[in-house]
């Protein structure tokens, strides 16, 4: 036996042992997550309009309606119907007006700023007979309406910041700092609703509160913090109509 | 004198039950393997199976629990996962992975819980 095998011999021995000995396994795990809504029912979503409202830099219907449709159009098997967005503060405002018999008031603020203004609106997803007859025009798809408000927000006070400092020995080293600080951002607030085409009944809905702060001086355009803000809620909002799948790792133990 | 004799009986026995439990041990541990091995292939199924052997061979086996619950999460079953780390951490409180493990499945289980909440 040469020298050469001799190594060879020893080192397939300590790799076997090796593997023998080792007791943790990382392996890669896609944990499913059903979806909330059954929508086996339906071949067609109707991404209608969204009464929106907070900022004047952003539409929020229109944003809202594209960036859905493109969603689910490569994340869900449900066929997504391609149709002009609804301007809903204006049909909810017209509803009113006939409601009340009264041109002059529909009892409707004209500019929404504020979650309340939101909620006087939201009387038009329980008008069935509309969303009926919005369901028969487009051959009774699942539709996905709401409201939307994005609104500029600003917050002062202490916050904790890390600040880099050399110490004795000339290394870079990271210490917390309180400040005091005027920041500025936005506040995402939508509120999904589920309507069934057939029916105009609302089947599911589902509100989410996200909010972005920058430092003061930092001009960050409201278009992007919008759809910062959205992807953060994109994943649970999908997740309402489509089975999702979230990677990660386990540990597995011998 | 008697109580030595009682001592002296109870390491006999003791030595006697010593190779019994070292069977199981290694007969589970050879279920957990296979189970690895498979799981490492993809074929979660196989490895549940195996696993789910493995704890009904040895119910001591904190590492076999470990592994069961993280069949059932790649499989989605949300309770049985929850169980079985509660079980191999009831066995192994101090475990460190298996702590690691299950709060990563808190994490989107939680997630899950919110989402239904709404």
């Amino acid at each position: 036996m040469t020298a050469r095998s001799g190594v060879l011999i020893v080192s397939v021995l300590a790799g076997f042992l090796a593997t023998a000995c080792t007791s943790f396994y990382e392996v890669p795990i896609e944990t499913p997550i059903q979806p909330k809504l059954d929508v086996t029912n339906y071949s067609r979503v109707l991404i209608a309009g969204f009464v929106a409202g907070g900022s004047d830099e952003v539409d929020a219907n229109i944003e809202t309606v594209r960036l859905l449709r493109s969603q689910l159009r490569s994340k869900s098997d449900l066929r997504v119907i391609e149709a002009d967005v609804l301007p809903l503060i204006e049909i909810a405002q017209e509803q009113a007006r006939e409601a009340a018999a009264d041109s002059e008031n529909p009892g409707l603020p004209d500019k929404i700023g504020s979650e309340n203004d939101l909620e006087a609106y939201e009387r038009v997803f329980a008008n069935v007979d509309y969303w009926k007859r919005l369901g028969e025009e487009y051959q009774n798809p699942l539709i996905v309406t709401g409201t939307i408000l994005f609104a500029p927000h600003q917050r002062s006070g202490f916050v904790t910041r890390e600040r880099e400092v050399y110490d004795q020995f000339g290394r870079r080293v990271t210490q917390p700092v309180r400040t005091y600080m005027e920041r500025k951002g936005f506040i995402l607030r939508p509120k999904f609703m589920f309507i069934d085409g057939r029916t105009g009944a609302t089947l599911y809905s589902e509100t989410f509160r996200e909010e972005v702060l920058y430092n003061a001086q930092q001009n960050t355009p409201a278009l992007s913090s919008y759809f910062e803000l959205m992807d953060r809620l994109l994943p649970n909002f999908l997740n309402t109509l489509s089975a999702q799948k979230i990677r990660g790792t386990r540990i597995l133990l011998k | 004198m008697r109580a030595r004799i009682l001592l002296l009986a109870a390491i006999v026995a003791l030595m006697g039950a010593a190779p019994a439990l070292a069977d199981v041990r290694s007969e589970a541990r050879a279920q957990v393997e296979f189970g690895i091995a498979v799981a490492q292939r993809g074929l979660w199924k196989e490895a549940l199976y195996r696993w789910e052997r493995a704890t009904e061979i040895d119910p001591t086996y904190a590492a076999a629990y470990n592994n069961l619950a993280v069949a059932y999460e790649q499989l989605g079953d949300f309770e049985k996962a929850r169980s079985a780390y509660e079980k191999a951490l009831e066995i192994e409180p101090n475990n460190l992975t298996i702590r690691q493990n299950y709060d990563l499945f808190k994490e989107i289980n939680d997630r899950k819980i919110r989402g239904s909440d709404r």
